[in-house]
């Protein structure tokens, strides 16, 4: 691996759906980087294109779905072009999946270690024993209690908090360098959630792995992101530090969006709205696709899409600050 | 919380036990015991009329157990329900009419809630056909317009059918259908948890004008504490199936004194304390069927002692002005600062 660059790099990437009245844009020629060892969150209402992003770069898109455009590039090479065959070894071992449910990630059918030896075996080198071995210490590192008792039981005597936590397992035991959290916490309880993230948030960590953190609550992303992208309508409008997006938003969907979640210790007695809602695939509007419901719209914005300009530490799409930036 | 006036609706000693047993042959042949699942065990609360009571807890609590059982949906196992002093325990749902026009319910999703083979128009003006509240179907149609209007939607919308809309409108269907028969109370479980955020603010500040406009009292259940702390007057914290603390929603806030409501408070991920490494609350929600004994919060707790492994702390008064069950805070034993939880967590299993 090259010590400099960035570990993946994202060009122009659109995801496009097949369908009998035409292609459908669900992610519009979105760009970005990843620092090895980075945690970048990617946030979005329903519909904005933040999976498929995270499906995008695994590999894992399904038809009609498939790739329309742009580049994919993991470690310098690309990787949006690999042949399925290819793509499947770099998977799991290179790059490690975390989805929301953690019961549907598992087979109900094995033991946990018996999917936990697999999965090693299949990616590492390893004897049936040392795999064994490897992943006790997998299990122990995600704070499943009692691993040696633990590792041979099935899914389902597993709570939510400690199936997620299995699934973890799974994803980090090749030491992958890149992991997609796909709302991993968005299943489990609110003490539940601050347990897996402090566990994702350590691990990766310690393994060295960045990770794209992708999740409608913009409360996980504060606490956990060291950088966020915030998506609509399949675009990114705003990338930048989460400290600089989440504390001083520059584009008006984001600044709407914060606004609209409600916060402890405040004693605001009205939420700030955005009215309506997003738009829906087929008719996404021309122009910047927020333009309808933004409250700083004027002509230009339903002519042109805005390109994310560099605004302090970030990027937004937006005109307003298309005059230089800064 | 002692309001002045008589409250709306109080419960007292409410209980709601389910049957979990193995069938009859299994428990005769391989001798396994009938099994009762606590979900709602001894509730006391009451919710003053024009205020926002709100229960909050994870999953499992018994919140929604409690919704069921206001609105009759479910018969309890024991204590009583009352609005406006007349005592409801026992009657099925919808009975007495008079009683039940003055309640109605909003359901988490509105996917699920809202029959998709029946028009907009209909699905609003079903409650005011089954109470016999207006004379024909003019007076109907203007009816549900005015509703349509009042939750922000076109009165045109009447003619459609539900998956013609999305989900932050199909809640506001939702609502209009509720405050169609001029209820008085609204029952609101999780009604903005499958929304996205930018819809959920229009929601809540939809059932916020609302409230204000139409003098309504809300039994709102959620397990979001910032959306409880934005919409609540009195708010009672629940675990397993009892309440731990409960008082005014904003000295429970501001002075929380039970170690569960202050585990709660410090778990939430909050934008405004950006990279903060919090302490996650270890351990996790115990089996209602097999609770553990005395305080069911006490194996999570770090302020356990003995009396706290076999005694129940019941609801007492505590100093911030709230009413607190902890043995901890009544002898005044609880350090203040930060709670750190118990380290060792005892492997759940599910039976």
């Amino acid at each position: 691996m090259k010590q400099s660059g960035p570990l993946l790099e994202v060009r122009d990437l659109s995801v496009v759906f097949d369908t009998r009245r035409g292609p459908l844009t669900a992610v519009d020629r979105i760009s970005f980087d990843l620092s090895p060892g980075e945690i970048l969150g990617v946030v979005g209402e329903s519909g904005a294109g933040k999976s498929l992003t995270g499906t995008a770069i695994t590999g894992l898109l399904e038809r009609p779905g498939r790739i329309g455009g742009g580049e994919i590039r993991f470690e310098g090479n690309r990787i949006d072009n690999l042949p399925p065959e290819q793509m499947r070894r770099l998977r799991g071992r290179r790059i490690g999946a975390i989805f929301q449910d953690p019961l549907t990630s598992l087979n109900p059918l094995f033991t946990v270690g018996r999917q936990l030896v697999e999965t090693i075996q299949t990616h590492l080198d390893l004897g049936r024993e040392q795999a064994r071995q490897r992943a006790l210490e997998l299990l122990a590192e995600v704070g499943i209690p009692a691993p040696e008792k633990r590792i041979d039981h099935y899914p389902h005597q597993f709570s939510g908090g400690m199936r997620q936590r299995v699934v973890i397992a799974l994803a980090l035991c090749a030491n992958p360098k890149l992991v997609i959290a796909d709302e991993p916490t968005t299943a489990l309880d609110v003490s539940i959630q601050a347990q897996i993230l402090a566990v994702l948030k350590k691990l990766c960590r310690e393994h060295g792995a960045a990770v794209i953190l992708v999740t409608h609550d913009m409360g996980v992303i504060a606490e956990t992101a060291d950088r966020v992208a915030v998506m609509y309508s399949g675009r990114i409008a705003e990338i930048g530090p989460a400290a600089q997006v989440v504390k001083a938003p520059r584009h008006p969907y984001t600044e709407g969006l914060m606004g609209s979640i409600p916060v402890i210790g405040t004693g605001a007695d009205r939420l700030t709205q955005i009215e309506g809602s997003m738009p829906r695939l087929t008719d996404i509007p021309a122009g910047c696709a927020f333009h309808p419901r933004c409250p700083c719209a004027r002509a230009d914005c339903a002519a042109v899409r805005p390109e994310p300009r560099p605004v302090g530490d970030g990027k937004v799409a937006c005109v307003l600050y298309d005059g230089g930036g800064i | 919380m002692t309001a002045t006036s008589e409250p709306l609706v109080s419960m007292q000693g409410l209980k709601k036990h389910f049957d979990v047993s193995p069938p009859w042959l299994n428990r005769m042949l391989e001798r396994k015991p009938r099994l009762h699942l606590r979900a709602v065990d001894g509730l006391d609360l009451e919710i003053p009329r024009g205020t926002t009571f709100s229960l909050v807890g994870e999953s499992g609590c018994g919140k929604s157990t409690v919704a069921r059982l206001v609105v009759g949906l479910y018969a309890p196992t024991a204590g009583s329900i009352r609005f406006e002093g007349t005592d409801l325990t026992d009657r099925p749902a919808g009975d007495p009419p008079a009683i039940r026009r003055r309640m109605q319910m909003i359901f988490q999703d509105p996917y699920a809630s809202l029959n998709p083979r029946w028009r907009v128009r209909d699905i609003i003006a079903e409650p005011l056909k089954c109470f016999g509240m207006l004379p024909d179907r003019a007076s109907e149609d203007r009816e549900v317009g005015r509703l349509l209007e009042l939750v922000g939607m076109n009165s045109q919308d009447g003619e459609k059918y539900p998956h013609e809309f999305s989900g932050g409108q199909r809640q506001r269907i939702s609502i209009a259908r509720a405050i169609s028969s001029k209820p008085d109370f609204l029952v609101c479980d999780e009604p903005t948890s499958a929304l996205d955020v930018s819809v959920q603010a229009q929601i809540l500040n939809l059932m916020k004008e609302l409230q204000r406009e139409l003098g309504l009292t809300y039994l709102f259940i959620s397990h979001d504490l910032a959306v409880v702390h934005f919409m609540s007057d009195f708010i009672g914290v629940m675990y397993l199936g009892r309440i731990v603390e409960t008082g005014p929603a904003r000295q429970v806030f501001a002075n929380p004194q039970h170690p569960y409501t202050r585990l709660l408070l410090d778990t939430i991920p909050d934008i405004t304390m950006a990279r903060r490494d919090r302490e996650p609350v270890a351990g996790e929600v115990p089996n209602p069927i097999d609770p553990p004994p005395g305080c069911a919060f006490h194996p999570r707790c770090p302020f356990s002692d003995a009396r706290c492994r076999s005694e129940l702390p019941e609801l007492r008064n505590a100093p911030s002005g709230a009413r607190t069950a902890c043995h901890a805070v009544a002898e005044g034993r609880l350090a203040d600062g930060p709670v750190r939880a118990v380290p060792s967590t005892p492997a759940q299993m599910p039976t």
